[in-house]
Protein backbone atom coordinates (compact mmCIF):
# COMPACT_ATOMS: atom_id res chain seq x y z
CA UNK A 1 0.00 0.00 0.00
CA UNK A 2 1.14 3.68 -0.79
CA UNK A 3 2.21 5.93 2.27
CA UNK A 4 0.58 9.30 1.65
CA UNK A 5 4.58 10.82 2.18
CA UNK A 6 6.05 9.45 -0.99
CA UNK A 7 2.80 10.87 -3.35
CA UNK A 8 4.70 13.60 -4.43
CA UNK A 9 7.14 12.62 -7.18
CA UNK A 10 10.12 14.42 -8.27
CA UNK A 11 11.09 16.76 -5.34
CA UNK A 12 13.71 14.09 -3.78
CA UNK A 13 14.46 14.92 -0.26
CA UNK A 14 11.74 15.99 1.96
CA UNK A 15 11.76 19.68 3.46
CA UNK A 16 13.91 19.92 6.71
CA UNK A 17 11.82 20.37 9.59
CA UNK A 18 11.02 24.13 10.81
CA UNK A 19 13.07 24.68 13.79
CA UNK A 20 10.08 26.08 16.47
CA UNK A 21 10.39 29.17 17.13
CA UNK A 22 12.52 31.36 19.41
CA UNK A 23 10.94 32.37 22.15
CA UNK A 24 12.87 35.70 23.05
CA UNK A 25 10.10 38.24 22.17
CA UNK A 26 7.78 39.02 25.01
CA UNK A 27 4.80 40.82 23.52
CA UNK A 28 2.82 39.46 20.35
CA UNK A 29 2.71 41.03 16.81
CA UNK A 30 -0.37 42.86 17.25
CA UNK A 31 0.47 44.25 21.18
CA UNK A 32 3.52 45.87 19.60
CA UNK A 33 1.68 47.21 16.83
CA UNK A 34 -0.89 48.79 19.14
CA UNK A 35 2.06 50.00 21.34
CA UNK A 36 3.43 51.88 18.19
CA UNK A 37 0.15 53.47 16.95
CA UNK A 38 -0.13 54.48 20.69
CA UNK A 39 3.13 55.72 20.65
CA UNK A 40 2.67 57.58 17.31
CA UNK A 41 -0.87 59.50 18.49
CA UNK A 42 0.95 60.34 22.01
CA UNK A 43 3.96 62.12 20.19
CA UNK A 44 1.57 64.08 17.70
CA UNK A 45 -0.56 65.27 20.06
CA UNK A 46 2.03 66.84 22.71
CA UNK A 47 3.79 68.57 19.46
CA UNK A 48 -0.02 69.75 18.15
CA UNK A 49 -0.07 70.98 22.41
CA UNK A 50 3.22 72.56 21.82
CA UNK A 51 2.54 74.69 18.85
CA UNK A 52 -1.01 75.92 20.28
CA UNK A 53 1.13 77.05 23.55
CA UNK A 54 3.54 78.76 21.48
CA UNK A 55 1.80 80.67 19.10
CA UNK A 56 0.72 83.98 19.75
CA UNK A 57 -2.83 83.61 18.54
CA UNK A 58 -3.27 87.86 18.29
CA UNK A 59 -0.83 88.41 15.92
CA UNK A 60 -1.42 85.74 13.77
CA UNK A 61 -4.99 87.19 13.39
CA UNK A 62 -4.00 90.67 12.94
CA UNK A 63 -1.41 89.43 10.02
CA UNK A 64 -3.29 86.62 8.25
CA UNK A 65 -6.76 87.22 9.08
CA UNK A 66 -7.88 90.69 9.33
CA UNK A 67 -11.34 91.01 7.93
CA UNK A 68 -11.65 94.46 7.06
CA UNK A 69 -8.33 94.17 4.86
CA UNK A 70 -10.04 91.31 3.24
CA UNK A 71 -13.25 92.58 2.58
CA UNK A 72 -11.61 95.97 0.79
CA UNK A 73 -10.64 93.17 -1.74
CA UNK A 74 -14.06 92.55 -2.63
CA UNK A 75 -16.29 92.54 -4.89
CA UNK A 76 -12.43 93.01 -7.57
CA UNK A 77 -10.62 89.92 -6.20
CA UNK A 78 -13.62 88.32 -7.75
CA UNK A 79 -15.31 90.26 -10.65
CA UNK A 80 -11.32 91.01 -11.83
CA UNK A 81 -8.43 89.09 -10.56
CA UNK A 82 -10.20 85.89 -10.02
CA UNK A 83 -11.80 86.19 -13.55
CA UNK A 84 -8.64 86.81 -15.43
CA UNK A 85 -6.78 83.94 -13.76
CA UNK A 86 -9.63 81.97 -14.97
CA UNK A 87 -9.68 83.27 -18.49
CA UNK A 88 -5.62 83.59 -18.76
CA UNK A 89 -6.27 79.28 -17.77
CA UNK A 90 -8.67 78.64 -20.18
CA UNK A 91 -7.32 80.14 -23.34
CA UNK A 92 -3.59 79.00 -22.71
CA UNK A 93 -5.23 75.48 -22.23
CA UNK A 94 -7.41 75.91 -25.30
CA UNK A 95 -4.12 77.05 -27.19
CA UNK A 96 -2.21 74.20 -25.89
CA UNK A 97 -4.27 71.70 -26.44
CA UNK A 98 -4.78 72.26 -29.89
CA UNK A 99 -0.99 72.89 -30.58
CA UNK A 100 -0.27 69.76 -28.22
CA UNK A 101 -2.84 67.65 -30.50
CA UNK A 102 -0.91 69.25 -33.88
CA UNK A 103 2.10 68.15 -32.17
CA UNK A 104 1.18 64.90 -30.81
CA UNK A 105 -0.14 63.48 -34.35
CA UNK A 106 3.57 64.93 -35.84
CA UNK A 107 5.28 63.15 -33.34
CA UNK A 108 3.55 60.04 -34.51
CA UNK A 109 3.50 60.53 -38.24
CA UNK A 110 5.39 58.66 -40.57
CA UNK A 111 6.76 61.74 -42.33
CA UNK A 112 10.47 61.73 -40.57
CA UNK A 113 10.96 65.63 -40.67
CA UNK A 114 7.26 66.35 -38.93
CA UNK A 115 8.22 63.73 -35.94
CA UNK A 116 12.02 65.23 -35.52
CA UNK A 117 9.96 68.68 -35.11
CA UNK A 118 7.55 67.66 -32.68
CA UNK A 119 10.19 65.81 -30.47
CA UNK A 120 12.51 68.93 -30.89
CA UNK A 121 9.80 71.14 -29.62
CA UNK A 122 8.60 68.85 -27.09
CA UNK A 123 11.90 68.31 -25.33
CA UNK A 124 12.92 72.56 -25.75
CA UNK A 125 9.74 73.39 -24.21
CA UNK A 126 9.63 70.88 -21.17
CA UNK A 127 13.16 72.03 -20.54
CA UNK A 128 12.62 75.43 -20.44
CA UNK A 129 10.75 77.43 -17.33
CA UNK A 130 7.87 79.03 -18.12
CA UNK A 131 9.20 82.63 -17.31
CA UNK A 132 11.53 82.43 -19.08
CA UNK A 133 8.92 81.10 -22.30
CA UNK A 134 6.82 84.57 -21.19
CA UNK A 135 9.80 86.83 -20.87
CA UNK A 136 10.47 86.13 -24.25
CA UNK A 137 6.81 86.10 -25.71
CA UNK A 138 6.23 89.15 -23.79
CA UNK A 139 9.41 91.07 -24.76
CA UNK A 140 11.81 89.02 -26.47
CA UNK A 141 9.44 88.90 -29.69
CA UNK A 142 7.86 92.48 -29.57
CA UNK A 143 11.84 93.36 -29.37
CA UNK A 144 12.78 91.86 -32.40
CA UNK A 145 9.97 92.83 -34.56
CA UNK A 146 8.95 96.03 -33.33
CA UNK A 147 6.27 96.96 -36.06
CA UNK A 148 4.27 93.67 -35.31
CA UNK A 149 1.98 93.34 -32.29
CA UNK A 150 0.76 90.18 -30.20
CA UNK A 151 -3.01 90.36 -30.87
CA UNK A 152 -5.32 90.46 -28.21
CA UNK A 153 -2.56 92.37 -26.13
CA UNK A 154 -1.46 90.59 -22.47
CA UNK A 155 -4.15 88.30 -22.93
CA UNK A 156 -2.66 86.81 -26.25
CA UNK A 157 0.68 87.55 -24.49
CA UNK A 158 -0.80 84.66 -21.66
CA UNK A 159 -2.29 82.86 -23.97
CA UNK A 160 0.87 82.43 -26.15
CA UNK A 161 3.54 82.44 -23.56
CA UNK A 162 2.00 79.57 -21.38
CA UNK A 163 0.34 77.63 -23.86
CA UNK A 164 3.48 76.60 -25.75
CA UNK A 165 4.79 75.27 -22.70
CA UNK A 166 1.65 73.76 -22.14
CA UNK A 167 1.42 72.28 -25.38
CA UNK A 168 4.55 70.68 -24.90
CA UNK A 169 3.00 68.61 -22.33
CA UNK A 170 0.20 67.52 -23.51
CA UNK A 171 1.32 66.68 -26.56
CA UNK A 172 3.15 63.98 -24.80
CA UNK A 173 0.13 62.86 -22.82
CA UNK A 174 -2.05 63.02 -26.11
CA UNK A 175 0.34 60.74 -27.56
CA UNK A 176 0.39 58.20 -24.83
CA UNK A 177 -3.28 58.43 -25.30
CA UNK A 178 -3.59 57.66 -29.03
CA UNK A 179 -0.85 54.82 -28.71
CA UNK A 180 -3.35 53.64 -25.78
CA UNK A 181 -5.86 52.74 -28.36
CA UNK A 182 -5.72 49.08 -29.16
CA UNK A 183 -4.67 48.41 -32.85
CA UNK A 184 -7.40 46.52 -33.12
CA UNK A 185 -9.56 49.67 -33.74
CA UNK A 186 -7.66 51.36 -36.39
CA UNK A 187 -6.81 48.65 -38.27
CA UNK A 188 -11.28 47.52 -37.91
CA UNK A 189 -11.64 50.96 -38.82
CA UNK A 190 -9.44 50.38 -42.33
CA UNK A 191 -11.10 47.26 -43.43
CA UNK A 192 -14.82 49.13 -43.14
CA UNK A 193 -13.14 51.52 -46.36
CA UNK A 194 -11.84 54.35 -44.22
CA UNK A 195 -8.59 56.34 -44.45
CA UNK A 196 -6.52 56.65 -42.15
CA UNK A 197 -7.01 60.27 -41.53
CA UNK A 198 -11.04 59.74 -41.37
CA UNK A 199 -10.08 56.56 -39.23
CA UNK A 200 -8.16 58.82 -36.57
CA UNK A 201 -10.60 61.32 -36.39
CA UNK A 202 -14.27 59.09 -35.91
CA UNK A 203 -12.28 56.02 -34.24
CA UNK A 204 -9.14 56.32 -32.81
CA UNK A 205 -8.56 60.70 -31.07
CA UNK A 206 -12.41 60.32 -29.60
CA UNK A 207 -11.41 56.45 -27.41
CA UNK A 208 -7.71 58.43 -26.40
CA UNK A 209 -9.63 61.93 -25.77
CA UNK A 210 -11.31 59.68 -23.15
CA UNK A 211 -8.14 57.92 -21.67
CA UNK A 212 -6.21 61.47 -21.53
CA UNK A 213 -9.15 62.81 -19.66
CA UNK A 214 -7.59 62.89 -15.95
CA UNK A 215 -4.21 63.99 -16.74
CA UNK A 216 -5.57 67.05 -18.90
CA UNK A 217 -7.45 68.23 -16.32
CA UNK A 218 -4.28 68.02 -14.23
CA UNK A 219 -2.72 70.18 -16.68
CA UNK A 220 -5.46 72.63 -16.41
CA UNK A 221 -4.91 72.79 -12.51
CA UNK A 222 -1.10 73.41 -13.59
CA UNK A 223 -1.87 76.21 -15.59
CA UNK A 224 -4.76 77.93 -13.29
CA UNK A 225 -1.03 78.45 -11.04
CA UNK A 226 1.20 79.35 -13.46
CA UNK A 227 -1.30 82.23 -14.80
CA UNK A 228 0.38 83.90 -11.45
CA UNK A 229 3.34 84.51 -14.14
CA UNK A 230 1.39 87.06 -15.98
CA UNK A 231 2.70 89.80 -13.44
CA UNK A 232 5.87 90.32 -15.55
CA UNK A 233 4.08 91.47 -18.76
CA UNK A 234 2.82 94.33 -17.01
CA UNK A 235 -1.21 93.81 -16.22
CA UNK A 236 -3.06 96.58 -15.69
CA UNK A 237 -6.14 97.18 -13.72
CA UNK A 238 -8.50 95.05 -15.82
CA UNK A 239 -5.82 92.95 -17.11
CA UNK A 240 -4.62 91.95 -13.53
CA UNK A 241 -5.02 88.49 -12.08
CA UNK A 242 -4.92 86.69 -8.35
CA UNK A 243 -1.39 86.59 -7.85
CA UNK A 244 -0.73 90.62 -8.57
CA UNK A 245 -3.73 91.66 -7.05
CA UNK A 246 -2.67 90.49 -3.84
CA UNK A 247 0.53 91.51 -3.97
CA UNK A 248 -0.84 95.05 -4.74
CA UNK A 249 -3.31 94.60 -1.72
CA UNK A 250 -0.57 93.74 0.37
CA UNK A 251 1.30 96.35 -0.52
CA UNK A 252 -1.28 99.07 0.00
CA UNK A 253 -2.24 97.95 3.22
CA UNK A 254 1.03 96.47 4.54
CA UNK A 255 -0.65 93.17 5.74
CA UNK A 256 -0.65 89.99 4.30
CA UNK A 257 -4.20 89.02 4.25
CA UNK A 258 -4.93 89.51 0.95
CA UNK A 259 -2.36 86.18 0.30
CA UNK A 260 -4.37 84.53 2.27
CA UNK A 261 -7.31 85.54 0.14
CA UNK A 262 -6.16 85.11 -3.20
CA UNK A 263 -4.69 81.67 -2.01
CA UNK A 264 -8.11 80.46 -0.69
CA UNK A 265 -9.39 81.56 -4.04
CA UNK A 266 -6.68 79.60 -5.76
CA UNK A 267 -8.00 76.80 -3.88
CA UNK A 268 -11.63 77.40 -4.78
CA UNK A 269 -10.49 76.64 -8.88
CA UNK A 270 -7.88 73.90 -8.12
CA UNK A 271 -9.79 71.53 -5.47
CA UNK A 272 -12.77 71.30 -7.10
CA UNK A 273 -10.92 70.13 -10.28
CA UNK A 274 -8.50 67.69 -8.52
CA UNK A 275 -11.58 66.19 -7.06
CA UNK A 276 -12.82 65.47 -10.53
CA UNK A 277 -9.21 64.13 -11.72
CA UNK A 278 -9.77 61.67 -9.00
CA UNK A 279 -13.28 60.59 -9.93
CA UNK A 280 -12.56 60.19 -13.17
CA UNK A 281 -9.72 58.18 -12.87
CA UNK A 282 -12.09 56.47 -10.64
CA UNK A 283 -14.80 56.15 -13.70
CA UNK A 284 -11.81 55.30 -15.86
CA UNK A 285 -10.67 52.20 -13.91
CA UNK A 286 -14.12 51.07 -13.32
CA UNK A 287 -14.46 51.01 -17.53
CA UNK A 288 -11.23 48.88 -17.58
CA UNK B 1 -12.53 35.63 -62.29
CA UNK B 2 -11.93 34.12 -58.99
CA UNK B 3 -13.34 36.38 -56.06
CA UNK B 4 -9.37 36.15 -54.75
CA UNK B 5 -6.40 35.20 -56.73
CA UNK B 6 -2.96 35.03 -54.77
CA UNK B 7 0.22 34.13 -56.12
CA UNK B 8 3.40 33.40 -54.86
CA UNK B 9 3.36 35.43 -51.99
CA UNK B 10 5.92 36.22 -49.94
CA UNK B 11 6.14 37.83 -46.26
CA UNK B 12 9.01 38.34 -44.16
CA UNK B 13 8.80 40.37 -40.68
CA UNK B 14 12.20 41.24 -40.69
CA UNK B 15 14.26 38.30 -41.03
CA UNK B 16 11.44 35.54 -39.99
CA UNK B 17 9.85 34.65 -42.92
CA UNK B 18 6.09 34.02 -41.93
CA UNK B 19 4.41 33.24 -45.86
CA UNK B 20 6.98 31.12 -48.70
CA UNK B 21 5.15 31.20 -51.60
CA UNK B 22 1.64 31.41 -51.24
CA UNK B 23 -0.56 29.93 -54.35
CA UNK B 24 -4.82 30.41 -53.61
CA UNK B 25 -7.49 31.11 -55.50
CA UNK B 26 -10.89 31.18 -54.01
CA UNK B 27 -14.20 31.44 -56.43
CA UNK B 28 -16.99 32.88 -55.87
CA UNK B 29 -19.40 31.55 -53.64
CA UNK B 30 -16.46 29.36 -52.33
CA UNK B 31 -16.09 28.69 -48.72
CA UNK B 32 -12.72 28.58 -48.15
CA UNK B 33 -10.82 27.23 -44.51
CA UNK B 34 -7.70 27.76 -43.13
CA UNK B 35 -6.17 25.20 -40.58
CA UNK B 36 -2.72 24.53 -39.12
CA UNK B 37 -1.02 25.32 -36.28
CA UNK B 38 0.18 28.31 -34.56
CA UNK B 39 2.66 30.06 -35.90
CA UNK B 40 1.88 28.39 -39.65
CA UNK B 41 1.01 32.05 -41.22
CA UNK B 42 -2.66 31.34 -41.40
CA UNK B 43 -3.76 35.05 -40.38
CA UNK B 44 -0.59 37.03 -42.10
CA UNK B 45 -2.21 35.38 -45.58
CA UNK B 46 -5.68 36.62 -44.56
CA UNK B 47 -4.18 40.09 -43.57
CA UNK B 48 -2.67 39.71 -47.00
CA UNK B 49 -5.67 39.55 -48.83
CA UNK B 50 -6.59 43.24 -47.42
CA UNK B 51 -3.02 45.00 -47.16
CA UNK B 52 -3.60 45.09 -43.10
CA UNK B 53 -0.14 43.26 -44.15
CA UNK B 54 1.66 44.37 -46.96
CA UNK B 55 3.26 41.47 -48.89
CA UNK B 56 7.20 41.32 -49.36
CA UNK B 57 7.05 39.65 -52.83
CA UNK B 58 4.07 38.20 -55.02
CA UNK B 59 0.30 39.38 -55.93
CA UNK B 60 -3.41 39.71 -54.82
CA UNK B 61 -6.19 40.14 -56.70
CA UNK B 62 -9.83 41.04 -55.11
CA UNK B 63 -12.13 40.49 -57.92
CA UNK B 64 -9.83 41.45 -60.56
CA UNK B 65 -8.40 44.49 -58.79
CA UNK B 66 -4.72 43.84 -57.85
CA UNK B 67 -4.37 44.68 -54.52
CA UNK B 68 0.06 44.59 -54.12
CA UNK B 69 -0.46 47.02 -57.50
CA UNK B 70 1.28 50.36 -55.79
CA UNK B 71 -1.41 52.74 -57.09
CA UNK B 72 -4.46 50.79 -56.24
CA UNK B 73 -6.99 52.57 -54.10
CA UNK B 74 -6.99 50.18 -51.26
CA UNK B 75 -10.04 52.47 -49.69
CA UNK B 76 -11.93 51.55 -52.15
CA UNK B 77 -11.45 47.44 -52.66
CA UNK B 78 -11.28 47.41 -48.33
CA UNK B 79 -14.76 48.79 -48.23
CA UNK B 80 -16.14 45.71 -50.63
CA UNK B 81 -14.13 43.10 -48.10
CA UNK B 82 -15.64 42.76 -45.23
CA UNK B 83 -13.86 41.54 -42.30
CA UNK B 84 -13.74 40.24 -38.65
CA UNK B 85 -11.52 39.87 -36.26
CA UNK B 86 -10.60 36.95 -33.36
CA UNK B 87 -10.58 40.05 -30.90
CA UNK B 88 -14.31 41.62 -32.29
CA UNK B 89 -12.63 45.35 -32.50
CA UNK B 90 -15.45 47.00 -31.66
CA UNK B 91 -15.67 50.66 -31.39
CA UNK B 92 -15.65 50.85 -27.85
CA UNK B 93 -16.91 54.79 -27.74
CA UNK B 94 -19.77 54.08 -30.16
CA UNK B 95 -23.00 52.15 -29.53
CA UNK B 96 -23.89 48.69 -31.82
CA UNK B 97 -25.86 50.68 -33.78
CA UNK B 98 -23.43 53.50 -34.73
CA UNK B 99 -20.79 50.70 -34.98
CA UNK B 100 -22.75 49.81 -38.34
CA UNK B 101 -23.55 53.03 -39.26
CA UNK B 102 -20.31 54.89 -38.93
CA UNK B 103 -18.45 53.64 -41.73
CA UNK B 104 -22.18 53.43 -44.01
CA UNK B 105 -22.20 57.09 -43.78
CA UNK B 106 -18.85 58.35 -43.70
CA UNK B 107 -17.41 55.59 -45.97
CA UNK B 108 -20.49 55.11 -48.12
CA UNK B 109 -22.47 58.23 -47.82
CA UNK B 110 -25.34 56.59 -46.78
CA UNK B 111 -27.84 58.70 -45.13
CA UNK B 112 -28.30 58.08 -41.59
CA UNK B 113 -32.25 56.98 -42.16
CA UNK B 114 -30.93 54.38 -44.65
CA UNK B 115 -28.05 53.51 -42.72
CA UNK B 116 -29.84 52.94 -39.65
CA UNK B 117 -32.27 50.72 -41.50
CA UNK B 118 -29.46 48.72 -42.94
CA UNK B 119 -28.02 48.48 -39.65
CA UNK B 120 -31.14 47.24 -38.16
CA UNK B 121 -31.80 44.17 -40.95
CA UNK B 122 -28.33 43.33 -40.35
CA UNK B 123 -28.48 43.22 -36.28
CA UNK B 124 -31.69 41.10 -36.93
CA UNK B 125 -29.82 39.29 -39.32
CA UNK B 126 -27.38 37.76 -36.32
CA UNK B 127 -30.03 37.89 -34.40
CA UNK B 128 -29.27 41.36 -31.85
CA UNK B 129 -32.23 43.52 -33.25
CA UNK B 130 -32.74 44.47 -29.20
CA UNK B 131 -29.02 45.62 -28.56
CA UNK B 132 -28.96 48.59 -30.93
CA UNK B 133 -28.93 50.62 -28.45
CA UNK B 134 -26.05 48.97 -25.81
CA UNK B 135 -22.59 49.97 -25.59
CA UNK B 136 -20.34 46.75 -26.93
CA UNK B 137 -18.80 46.40 -23.53
CA UNK B 138 -22.78 45.38 -22.41
CA UNK B 139 -22.19 42.65 -24.90
CA UNK B 140 -20.88 39.27 -24.55
CA UNK B 141 -17.95 37.80 -26.22
CA UNK B 142 -20.43 35.94 -28.62
CA UNK B 143 -22.85 38.89 -29.10
CA UNK B 144 -19.85 41.13 -29.78
CA UNK B 145 -18.64 39.37 -32.70
CA UNK B 146 -21.73 38.69 -33.95
CA UNK B 147 -22.38 42.73 -34.08
CA UNK B 148 -18.75 42.79 -35.78
CA UNK B 149 -19.94 40.38 -38.46
CA UNK B 150 -23.28 42.65 -38.66
CA UNK B 151 -21.04 45.96 -38.87
CA UNK B 152 -18.94 43.86 -42.06
CA UNK B 153 -22.62 43.00 -43.41
CA UNK B 154 -23.89 46.37 -43.01
CA UNK B 155 -21.37 47.51 -46.04
CA UNK B 156 -23.06 45.09 -48.67
CA UNK B 157 -19.57 43.64 -48.82
CA UNK B 158 -18.58 41.02 -51.62
CA UNK B 159 -16.56 38.67 -49.85
CA UNK B 160 -15.81 37.87 -46.18
CA UNK B 161 -12.53 37.40 -44.16
CA UNK B 162 -12.67 35.84 -41.11
CA UNK B 163 -9.67 35.48 -38.59
CA UNK B 164 -10.51 33.26 -36.07
CA UNK B 165 -13.50 34.85 -35.02
CA UNK B 166 -14.51 32.20 -32.36
CA UNK B 167 -10.78 31.82 -30.61
CA UNK B 168 -11.25 34.21 -28.37
CA UNK B 169 -15.15 33.28 -26.86
CA UNK B 170 -15.61 31.35 -24.05
CA UNK B 171 -16.68 27.48 -25.56
CA UNK B 172 -20.48 28.50 -24.77
CA UNK B 173 -20.67 31.25 -27.10
CA UNK B 174 -18.56 29.41 -29.90
CA UNK B 175 -22.16 27.94 -31.58
CA UNK B 176 -23.65 31.24 -32.02
CA UNK B 177 -20.77 32.82 -34.10
CA UNK B 178 -20.34 29.85 -35.83
CA UNK B 179 -24.24 29.87 -36.50
CA UNK B 180 -24.41 33.10 -37.56
CA UNK B 181 -21.39 32.42 -40.68
CA UNK B 182 -23.20 29.33 -41.77
CA UNK B 183 -25.73 30.76 -42.45
CA UNK B 184 -23.79 33.38 -44.90
CA UNK B 185 -22.39 30.66 -46.64
CA UNK B 186 -25.67 28.99 -47.32
CA UNK B 187 -26.58 32.27 -48.49
CA UNK B 188 -23.30 32.09 -50.89
CA UNK B 189 -21.41 34.47 -49.08
CA UNK B 190 -17.40 34.31 -50.28
CA UNK B 191 -15.80 33.26 -47.29
CA UNK B 192 -12.31 32.92 -46.56
CA UNK B 193 -12.25 31.44 -42.78
CA UNK B 194 -9.17 31.25 -40.57
CA UNK B 195 -10.10 28.75 -38.13
CA UNK B 196 -9.54 25.83 -35.00
CA UNK B 197 -12.95 24.73 -35.37
CA UNK B 198 -12.28 21.76 -37.40
CA UNK B 199 -16.12 20.47 -37.23
CA UNK B 200 -17.38 23.72 -38.65
CA UNK B 201 -14.36 23.41 -41.50
CA UNK B 202 -15.58 19.77 -42.18
CA UNK B 203 -19.03 20.83 -42.43
CA UNK B 204 -19.16 24.31 -44.24
CA UNK B 205 -16.02 24.74 -46.73
CA UNK B 206 -16.11 23.93 -49.88
CA UNK B 207 -12.34 23.48 -49.67
CA UNK B 208 -9.97 23.06 -47.08
CA UNK B 209 -6.64 24.32 -46.68
CA UNK B 210 -3.86 23.03 -44.01
CA UNK B 211 -0.50 25.38 -43.67
CA UNK B 212 2.22 24.79 -42.20
CA UNK B 213 5.82 26.51 -41.90
CA UNK B 214 4.36 29.02 -44.43
CA UNK B 215 3.22 26.98 -47.38
CA UNK B 216 0.10 25.14 -47.91
CA UNK B 217 1.13 21.95 -47.24
CA UNK B 218 -2.76 20.20 -48.32
CA UNK B 219 -5.66 21.36 -50.01
CA UNK B 220 -9.14 20.07 -51.51
CA UNK B 221 -12.38 19.22 -50.37
CA UNK B 222 -12.87 18.29 -46.33
CA UNK B 223 -13.40 14.89 -46.71
CA UNK B 224 -10.72 14.48 -48.51
CA UNK B 225 -8.34 16.64 -46.23
CA UNK B 226 -10.22 15.26 -42.86
CA UNK B 227 -11.17 11.81 -44.06
CA UNK B 228 -8.22 10.34 -46.07
CA UNK B 229 -4.82 13.74 -45.55
CA UNK B 230 -2.14 12.70 -47.99
CA UNK B 231 0.26 14.73 -46.20
CA UNK B 232 2.36 12.73 -42.90
CA UNK B 233 2.43 16.54 -41.60
CA UNK B 234 -1.26 16.80 -42.45
CA UNK B 235 -2.61 13.69 -40.13
CA UNK B 236 -0.37 14.47 -37.38
CA UNK B 237 -1.60 17.81 -37.17
CA UNK B 238 -5.38 16.51 -37.28
CA UNK B 239 -4.56 13.86 -34.80
CA UNK B 240 -3.15 16.28 -32.46
CA UNK B 241 -6.14 18.59 -32.95
CA UNK B 242 -9.00 16.04 -33.26
CA UNK B 243 -7.82 13.48 -30.37
CA UNK B 244 -6.19 15.41 -28.22
CA UNK B 245 -6.50 12.88 -25.85
CA UNK B 246 -5.10 9.67 -27.67
CA UNK B 247 -1.77 12.24 -27.85
CA UNK B 248 0.87 9.55 -26.68
CA UNK B 249 3.70 10.26 -24.39
CA UNK B 250 6.19 8.68 -26.58
CA UNK B 251 4.67 10.87 -29.62
CA UNK B 252 6.03 14.07 -27.89
CA UNK B 253 9.12 12.96 -26.55
CA UNK B 254 8.11 12.41 -23.16
CA UNK B 255 9.64 9.59 -21.02
CA UNK B 256 7.98 9.04 -17.61
CA UNK B 257 10.73 8.66 -14.49
CA UNK B 258 11.93 4.76 -14.36
CA UNK B 259 12.42 3.12 -10.46
CA UNK B 260 11.89 6.22 -8.36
Amino acid sequence: MAEPETLAVGSGAAPAPVPPPARRRRLGRRQRQRLGRTAGYLVFVALLLAVVAAADWGTLADAFFRLDVAGEMFPEAITVALRNTIVYTLLAFAFGLVLGLVLALMRLSSVGPYRWFATGYIELFRGLPSLLVLFMVGYGVPLAFPNREIPGGVYGAVTIGLGVTAAAYMAETIRAGIQAVPKGQLEAARTLGMSHGRAMVSIVLPQAFRIVIPPLTNEIILLTKDTSLAYVLGVTATTIELTKFAGDALNTRVNPTPLVVAGLLYLAITLPLSQLVRWLERRAAKER
Amino acid sequence: MPAIEIRDLHKAFGKLEVLRGIDLSVETGEVVCVIGPSGSGKSTLLRCVNLLEQPTSGSVHVAGVEVTDPDCDIDDVRRRIGMVFQQFNLFGHLRVRENLTIAQRRVLGRTRAEADRIAAVNLDRVGLADKADAYPAQLSGGQQQRVAIARALAMDPQLMLFDEPTSALDPELVGEVLAVMRGLAAEGMTMLVVTHEMSFAREVASRVVFMDGGTVVESGPPDEVFGAPREPRTREFLHRVLEPTRVSEAEIGAHAPSGS
